[in-house]
């Protein structure tokens, strides 16, 4: 459990870690947190040649509230992010998932953006990105582009990211008042991978739901969003029967598989369960402050 | 403020100042070596200890700015600078740490293996949050593991640190 030998690199600037990627390419990781990379390499699993360490790069530390996203910078720390006010007010989507991701010392270390990019498919921060469409910002050495949820998340621990780009923020869009969502999960251990959860939004005026966004985690090689079983819930009041209805579109879209942890039928199940309850609890939190 | 930018090829150590409790240690650092190691074997302080040094069990957890952070999750380059606390930081010449006094006087430690770590998280749940509920406990704690206790007489030991430090109990 000692990590393999590797070219260390501590750039001042982001243009340098960019030129960094564009010289060493697929050999190349950056190093963020370190909450995901550590234990890969501590496990020697395709250990990486070169490690681009961008802990100490100051223009990625911010998290900016625009009147249409909050951007959160590649080295902002899921502690900081469950911590700001700005994120609890605008997404907070993002703030109920937080609470959710690893255990308190993860949190401390490990950065929102770098969860993105590690795009374990068992993890909150991805499905997050798909339910609420936010924006991913990628820079290499020859400039920028920004990519959509649905064409980022591309497989397990795959995504849009190529060999020579860092992903330098994620723009989540600023929600209304009449908007809100929760995560909502089954795990063995509060903190562990869940077997199956969905991040879930809903935007509710006058008794009628006029938006609505289902994004499971833990069921596929992807999060999977569900844009059948929002369309039943648009035009609808809030209510159990209408949260049923989603469901019921839910467990007969999804196609889990089993694993150690959990089979594919209680898979299933959960996603049921769980499309009922997020609704739920997603309606009870529109209006209420953080 | 911008540092200047740092490179070592395999092998190569860069250097480092490490402030653990207090103290400050200026180290060569070879980079691929984690915090953990180097506050045993360089610092000289083996309070901190390994159990699955791929960041599951918790059982070297320190405090890291004050915050809670997995001593095996960081390089030790990566702690340039930083203020370090750890358990060997709790106790002083008056005594132990009032939640190392309270975790001993509830039985909390068996084997003690992952004391170390429930040590420090628990210093930082408490103050964070003086008063927790049993439940804010159990959930703060979830990242550390024992395997002796079953975690009840950890709990407790929690329960009698925030009594001792003048919370009310839970």
């Amino acid at each position: 459990m000692k990590n393999p030998p590797f070219h260390y690199h501590r750039p001042a600037t982001l243009d340098e870690a960019l030129a960094l990627l564009a010289e060493f390419g697929d050999d190349g990781k950056i190093l963020a947190g370190g909450q995901s990379l550590l234990p890969v390499m501590a496990l020697r699993l395709g250990p990486p040649a070169h490690v681009i360490d961008i802990g100490t790069l100051e223009e990625l530390k911010s998290i900016e509230v625009s009147d249409t996203a909050v951007t959160i910078g590649a080295m902002v720390r899921h502690a900081e992010a469950e911590h700001s006010a700005e994120v609890a007010e605008y997404t907070p989507l993002v703030a109920a998932a937080l609470p959710h991701v690893g255990h308190r010392a993860i949190r401390n270390r490990g950065t929102v953006v770098g969860s993105i990019a590690h795009a374990d498919s068992a993890a909150e921060m991805p499905a997050v990105c798909l339910a609420t469409s936010a924006t991913m910002h990628l820079a290499s050495a020859e400039g920028t582009r920004n990519v959509a949820a649905p064409d980022f998340f591309q497989g397990f621990f795959t995504t849009a990211i190529e060999p020579n780009e860092i992903l330098t923020g994620v723009s989540f869009p600023a929600w209304g008042p009449t908007t809100s969502g929760t995560v909502v999960e089954v795990s063995r251990r509060h903190g562990d991978y869940a077997m199956c959860g969905v991040a879930c939004a809903l935007d509710v005026a006058d008794n009628v739901i006029n938006g609505a966004a289902l994004a499971f985690f833990s069921v596929a090689s992807t999060p999977v969003r569900i844009a059948e079983a929002e369309n039943v819930l648009l035009g609808q009041a809030p209510s159990e029967a209408t949260y049923q209805a989603a469901a019921d579109v839910v467990t007969d879209t999804l196609e889990p598989e089993g694993d150690i942890h959990a089979t594919a039928a209680y898979r299933l199940h959960l996603a049921g369960v769980l499309t009922r309850r997020g609704l739920a609890e997603a309606h009870d939190r529109i209006g209420v402050p953080a | 403020m911008s540092q200047p930018s740092v490179s070592a090829a395999p092998g190569e150590t860069i250097a480092v100042n490490l402030q653990v409790n207090g103290t400050s240690h200026s180290l060569e650092v070879d980079p691929r070596r984690s915090l953990a190691d180097v506050i045993r074997e360089d610092v000289g302080l083996t309070g901190t200890h390994l159990g699955c040094e791929h960041g599951v069990c918790g059982a070297c957890t320190v405090l890291a700015d004050g915050e809670p952070s997995r001593a095996c999750l960081m390089l030790a380059v990566q702690a340039d600078g930083v203020e370090i606390t750890t358990i060997e930081g709790l106790a002083t010449d008056a005594g132990m740490h009032p939640v190392q006094q309270a975790m001993h006087d509830a039985m909390s430690f068996q084997c003690a293996f992952c004391s170390p770590g429930f040590l420090m998280s628990t210093v930082a749940l408490l103050r964070d949050n003086p008063e927790p509920t049993e439940a804010e406990i159990r959930e703060e704690l979830s990242g550390n593991l024992c395997r002796c206790t079953g975690y009840q007489s950890i709990v407790d030991g929690v329960e009698t640190a925030v009594q001792l430090m003048g919370g009310k109990s839970s």
